[in-house]
């Protein structure tokens, strides 16, 4: 049974859903005047996809890095984090899925996979009978996601040999693998074509159904497909609106309501730079 | 596919040979050049057969000198790149002794070398490590210092330590970056091992040269520059095979 595979053992985070509240968040680049996000209010509940809209330059890749700990020293951020269940801290529970795959060209698809094992906690290094099994394990764990992506033949090519929408597959299944209740994404379909895009979405939407989602995108067809709330980022500096919450199941078809989701999200971020 | 390319390659290369030594010999044969000035292709090859035994010696020498001298240069190279990535002081102090040791010529010091470490074969390893010891730092410390920030942003997410960045992303990250600093290496190498042996040696293939020429037996020094050449060529090539099937996926 492959889902027992999948049970992680060691890890007690993975089966407790994790929600995430932001208030009154304040962020500004050094070299800039004007703070990029201020009054910020987010509420992201666990185990639901939140999408994140906003044009280009309004701040969302920031709040995505300020979640997944990757804020540099380059910018000032106040505000409340709080987490719940309070287990732990938030960087400790989250994977990160960006634009790109971020394949590591050296390392064969299933080493793509099984990366996150060579660090952090999981990274005992030494040779006893323990670790073999469990990088046995672990090898075997990432082999079954890889079969659940649909690349369980392309296990041992090297990212090269694949097209854009399969490694975005590898970045998936090297996404589940982390097996974090928090899964940070910044637009990670926007650089496929159509039908990939909307294949993708779906394998994602089957695959990360439990997980706690922040899904950074400018594309208001993805966030009505994926969504169960929409948050638009806007104005200057921009703070966040929640749009709406959507209840039915994901993911969705992109039908009236979509397209009636859709004019609404436009007319909102239209004029959002002439403010 | 990938050995008919192969062969036409072979084929291409051959047929450049042939002109290239017809020419020669064309040359030879309309200016009458006598064979002390320029011998032709045909007596360099009688000569090549007829001295094997001493070519062979002394082709041995320098090609030593080459491996142990590239070796040297790249550990040299790959330690000093480290320690500047990795200590931010050390690299304001060694960056002017790096640029120095490339602005003084290396037959300037030659000289200084061979009192220092004798006229065997030491001093020759150090004339080709010097040699290359800066573009082999150069590329290998760019290698390490741009690597993409979004790779370096993925593992910090994943809870990577610095040592296992360094280890697991930076390191194979740059490689492709230092392989083009080992091609251009390989290349220069001999010339510091011969350039040391025209200084003051009493083996080798420019010890070989040097007595040759002042013996105005021309034929014999084409033959060793002829070896030389070769022996440059195939350890560009081998090098570059090697680097192509370890490190694939390339700079592009």
């Amino acid at each position: 049974m492959p889902d027992n595979v999948l049970s992680f053992p060691m890890s007690g985070l993975s089966n407790t859903s994790v929600s995430i509240s932001i208030t009154e968040g304040y962020l500004r680049y050094f070299n800039s005047q004007m703070p990029t996000l201020m009054d910020l209010n987010v509420f992201i509940p666990a185990g639901k996809w939140t999408c994140i809209l906003g044009r280009s330059g309004c701040g969302k890749t920031s709040l995505l890095r300020y979640l997944a700990g990757l804020l540099d020293q380059r910018v000032n951020w106040s505000g409340k984090l709080r987490i719940d269940p309070a287990q732990a801290e938030l960087k400790d529970q989250v994977a990160y899925m960006a634009q790109q795959d971020l394949l590591m060209p050296w390392l064969s698809v299933l080493d793509n996979v099984l990366l996150s094992t060579r660090f952090g906690e999981s990274a005992k290094t030494g040779f006893s009978v323990k670790n073999t099994h469990k990088a046995r394990d672990q090898k075997e764990q990432a082999l079954t996601l890889l079969e659940k992506v649909g690349l369980a033949d392309n296990a041992h090519q090297l990212p090269q040999q694949l097209s854009g929408g399969m490694r975005q597959r590898v970045a998936l299944a090297r996404t589940l693998m982390q097996n974090k209740p928090v899964v940070l994404m910044d637009e990670p379909f926007s650089a496929l074509d159509a039908v990939t895009r909307y294949r993708l979405q779906d394998l994602a939407c089957t695959l990360l159904k439990d997980k706690t989602v922040v899904l950074i995108t400018h594309d208001p067809q993805e966030a009505f497909r994926l969504a169960h709330q929409i948050y638009l980022l806007r104005g200057s500096p921009s703070t966040a609106e929640l749009l709406t919450t959507l209840l039915s199941s994901t993911p969705r078809v992109f039908d009236a309501t979509g397209a009636q989701l859709q004019q609404r999200i436009m007319e909102r971020l239209e004029y959002d730079d002439d403010e | 596919m990938m050995n008919k390319v192969r062969l036409k390659s072979v084929f291409k290369v051959a047929v450049t040979l042939c002109v290239l030594l017809g020419l020669w010999q064309v040359v030879v044969m309309i200016f009458a050049m006598p064979s002390f000035i320029l011998p032709a292709p045909l007596e360099v090859f009688e000569k090549l057969i007829q001295r094997r035994d001493v070519l062979l010696k002394h082709t041995f020498v320098t090609a030593t000198e080459i491996v142990f001298g590239l070796l040297l240069g790249l550990f040299m190279g790959f330690f000093f790149a480290l320690q500047m990535l990795l200590f931010k002081p050390i690299k304001r102090w060694l960056l002017p002794i790096l640029i120095a040791s490339q602005a003084i010529p290396v037959f300037a010091i030659a000289p200084l070398l061979m009192i220092w470490l004798g006229y065997g074969i030491a001093s020759k390893i150090v004339m080709a490590a010097i040699i290359i010891f800066f573009p082999v730092t150069t590329c290998c410390y760019d290698g390490l210092r741009n690597t993409p920030s979004c790779y370096l942003d993925l593992v910090k997410t994943m809870g990577a330590s610095k040592w296992q960045r360094l280890r697991h992303i930076q390191f194979p990250a740059s490689l492709p970056t230092l392989a083009s600093g080992i091609r251009v290496a390989v290349v220069i190498a001999p010339i510091g091992a011969v350039a040391g042996e025209w200084v003051g040696s009493s083996e080798g293939l420019g010890y070989l040269m040097l007595q040759a020429n002042a013996r105005m037996m021309i034929d014999e020094m084409f033959a060793a520059l002829l070896i030389l050449s070769v022996l440059s060529v195939a350890l560009y090539f081998v090098t570059d095979r090697l680097l192509k099937k370890y490190i694939p996926w390339g700079v592009s």
